[in-house]
């Protein structure tokens, strides 16, 4: 997969974008939101050509009395996030995955991990412009049929060139973050689904000690986080005090921190405290545990790893059971697991969200028997009415899709009647015939 | 496309009745290939071939196809290219002739040297560049190891691999960074289970499979042949000639 020949255009206006549409060959082009991160190939167009939107970064209107937001799509969260923070407004879905950007996180109706109070970051969208194949931009608005395509389309019904999304508030610029320790996967559902959790935009993650077995398998180290309110910060450093919402830069983590990754889940679960009930911490220094799953690539091997991400519903707890169960049995030493609960399903006729649990797996692709293993993870997710996450996708079997998504068959008709030369198309739509 | 563990979805077999090229399109349709075609030329042999795979439920379609025939090449591939992607290209066509057979008339030791070196650098060059201009694709060449080192009893075949496999490596060496992925396969004996590092289809068909997962360059099967290869290819002559065949 890696290597293969494109052409990356990097447009600096609407303008430059709508003639590289028009221009594009017989291969097609695609929007990515940023480098390629080689994990899955929705943002890839072997052959091709390739939208690198990063030059479309800019921030158009701000109401920062409604707390709503116009801007490019190239725009990363976090820059928008640094913006917005000294007016009081947070991004929805921020602040895991910080690097990714606005249309990327509507392509891939990237899921939070604020359960129910904010759920899949397309629900924060307002209205949208989109570039179709014709080379026109449409306006489009959340109640058509047009968003349902688009949000979670993987950038197949055009490209984003605007978002206009809703903001959330906050009083400070910092999270009350606190780790526990669960024993076991029960547990670990039950503290996950605990009320609090879901307190707005509250964070809740954990990332799974896939060592342990027998009794323990599923133990994991939770990590929630929220923003503090003002209050919070009394008795906290001064500095915090005198500027709650002081911005600082919150540009990308390093990709590995000192030690933080590589950490194996078995000592990182020792190493936990049983009950921490939180610290504040800044913004820019929060780590989502997701962020260490997938920055921490390095041992992996030549061949690097799969990501394999997957939800299933409320009542599916058993499916989620066998599977944590079968991957502890791998035993793969390199194997990384972050579970999350997921809120309100997201708009999407492709998301992957839907009310219930989010599990993403990291394993190395010269782990034997790899690949049969996840095709019977593909059956177990789709027998659980689950889904697997098309974002990072580079291997999902072709024939469960439609299980998967219902809607797949309308949005292969939608793309048919918008773009019936195919305009659009990346890896992942060769793969899936989408 | 292929996926992330290099498992193509559709399949292009020169040389469509090829024991191993059959072992390894069954062994792929396990997995995730759905399309085939069956290139060669066409016989009962061929229609049998496409309607076996057709019973493990892939979409097989057979196109036509002679290594003698080069001028041909471009439009007979040029046509199942323009039905869709190829994930993968498998150059299985190949005779081994009859070495005392051959020896005593040179126009069929041509013959030999014709099908497995100039037709597959033709066949190869073809597509090749179809690979390139879809961005993405493997090339698996079915080499042998009789063209590692020419011997006493095979160079007429031998000296055909050896053209060959030097081609495919020059060739992957030419498509790096295009996205296009060569691999030359180097198999032991099929014929002769006796021999010692005899092999089977099915044991190549596995060793292509991991092979495309790792985007290797080369695969020697038995893997061993690796090593006693690289002994053999320092064995001087005089001595080199005396070891039994
Ligand atoms: C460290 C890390 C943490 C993550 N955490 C989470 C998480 O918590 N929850 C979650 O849901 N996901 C998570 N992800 C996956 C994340 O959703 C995707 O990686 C994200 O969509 C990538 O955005 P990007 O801007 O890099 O876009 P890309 O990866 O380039 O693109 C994503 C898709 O959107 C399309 N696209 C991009 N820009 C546009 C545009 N302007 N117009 C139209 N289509 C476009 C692309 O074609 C592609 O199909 C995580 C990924 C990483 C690496
Ligand atoms: N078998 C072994 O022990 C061994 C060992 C090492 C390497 N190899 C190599 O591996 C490859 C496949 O081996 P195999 O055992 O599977 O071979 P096989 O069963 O004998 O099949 C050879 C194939 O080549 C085709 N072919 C021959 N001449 C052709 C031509 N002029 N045009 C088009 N197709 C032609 C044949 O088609 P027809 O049906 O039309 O004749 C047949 O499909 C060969 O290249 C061989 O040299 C084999």
């Amino acid at each position: 997969m890696s290597g293969d020949t494109v052409s990356v255009i990097r447009p600096r206006t609407h303008e430059e974008a709508a003639v590289a549409v028009r221009a594009c060959g017989a291969r097609g082009v695609v929007a990515r939101g940023g480098p390629d991160r080689a994990l899955g190939d929705a943002a890839r167009n072997a052959g091709g050509a390739v939208l690198d939107m990063t030059g479309l970064d800019r921030v158009h209107v701000v109401d920062a009395a409604e707390g709503i937001v116009l801007c490019d799509a190239g725009l990363g969260l976090h820059r928008l996030a640094e913006l917005l923070l000294p007016l009081g407004w947070s991004v929805p879905a921020f602040p895991a995955a910080r690097h990714v950007t606005v249309g990327g996180a509507i392509g891939a109706d990237l899921h939070g991990c604020a359960p129910d109070a904010a759920g899949s970051f397309s629900r924060h969208v307002v209205a949208l412009e989109l570039l179709t194949a014709d080379g026109e931009v449409r306006a489009v608005r959340p109640d058509s049929e047009l968003f349902g395509a688009t949000a979670g389309g993987l950038g197949l019904t055009g490209v984003i060139l605007t978002a206009t999304v809703r903001l959330l508030p906050v009083e400070t610029a910092y999270l009350t973050v606190g780790t526990e320790r669960a024993a076991d996967l029960d547990d670990l559902l039950a503290r996950l689904a605990a009320p609090g959790t879901g307190r707005p935009h509250g964070y809740a993650a954990a990332r799974i000690d896939l060592t342990a077995r027998g009794a323990a398998t599923g133990r994991a180290v939770l990590t929630r986080a929220g923003h503090a309110p003002r209050a919070a910060l009394r008795g906290a450093v001064p500095r915090a005090r005198r500027r709650p919402l002081s911005p600082r830069a919150l540009q990308l983590l390093p990709p590995v921190g000192p030690l933080g990754s590589l950490v194996p889940a078995g000592i990182r679960y020792l190493a936990a405290p049983r009950a921490h009930p939180g610290r504040l911490r800044h913004l820019s220094v929060f780590r989502h545990p997701l962020d260490t799953v997938s920055l921490g690539g390095r041992c992996y091997g030549r061949l690097g790893r799969v990501r394999y991400q997957f939800a299933v519903g409320h009542g599916q707890e058993e499916a989620l059971h066998r599977i944590v169960r079968r991957v502890a049995d791998r035993r793969c030493p390199s194997a990384r697991a972050v579970l999350q609960r997921l809120g309100a399903a997201g708009p999407g006729w492709l998301s992957c969200a839907v009310p219930g649990w989010s599990l993403a797996l990291d394993l190395p692709v010269a782990l034997p028997g790899l690949a049969a293993f996840l095709d019977g993870l593909d059956e177990e997710v789709a027998a659980a009415g689950g889904r697997v996450g098309l974002a990072r996708d580079c291997r999902l079997r072709p024939d469960l899709l439609t299980a998967m998504y219902p809607r797949a068959t309308d949005f292969r008709a939608l793309r048919a009647r918008l773009d019936p030369r195919g305009v659009f198309i990346s890896d992942l739509a060769r793969r899936l015939a989408l | 496309m292929k996926d992330a563990f290099g498992l193509p979805q559709s399949l292009l077999v020169l040389g469509g009745t090829s024991e191993i090229a059959l072992a390894t399109a069954r062994r792929l349709i396990a997995r995730r290939t759905r399309t085939v075609w069956l290139a060669g030329r066409s016989s009962p042999a061929l229609e049998e071939a496409a309607e076996g795979l057709r019973r493990l439920g892939a979409d097989v379609r057979t196109a036509d196809f002679d290594a003698l025939d080069p001028d041909s090449h471009e439009s007979a591939l040029g046509k199942v290219f323009a039905e869709g992607d190829i994930d993968l290209v498998l150059l299985a066509f190949g005779i081994l002739g009859d070495q005392a057979e051959d020896e005593r008339t040179p126009a069929r030791a041509v013959r030999v040297a014709q099908t497995n070196y100039t037709g597959a650098v033709s066949a190869g060059l073809v597509a090749a560049g179809a690979l390139q201009a879809q961005g993405h694709g493997s090339l698996v060449v079915l080499s042998s190891v009789a063209g590692e080192r020419a011997r006493r009893a095979d160079f007429i075949y031998g000296s055909s691999k050896a053209g060959l496999d030097a081609f495919a490596q020059g060739l992957g060496d030419a498509l790096h960074g295009t996205g296009v992925h060569v691999m030359v396969v180097r198999p032991g004996s099929v014929e002769r289970p006796q021999t010692p590092f005899a092999t089977t289809p099915e044991a190549i068909a596995t060793a292509i499979e991991l092979g495309l997962r790792r985007r290797a360059e080369t695969v020697w099967v038995p893997g061993v042949l690796r090593v006693v290869m690289a002994a053999l290819r320092h064995t001087p002559r005089a001595l080199f000639r005396r070891l039994p065949a």
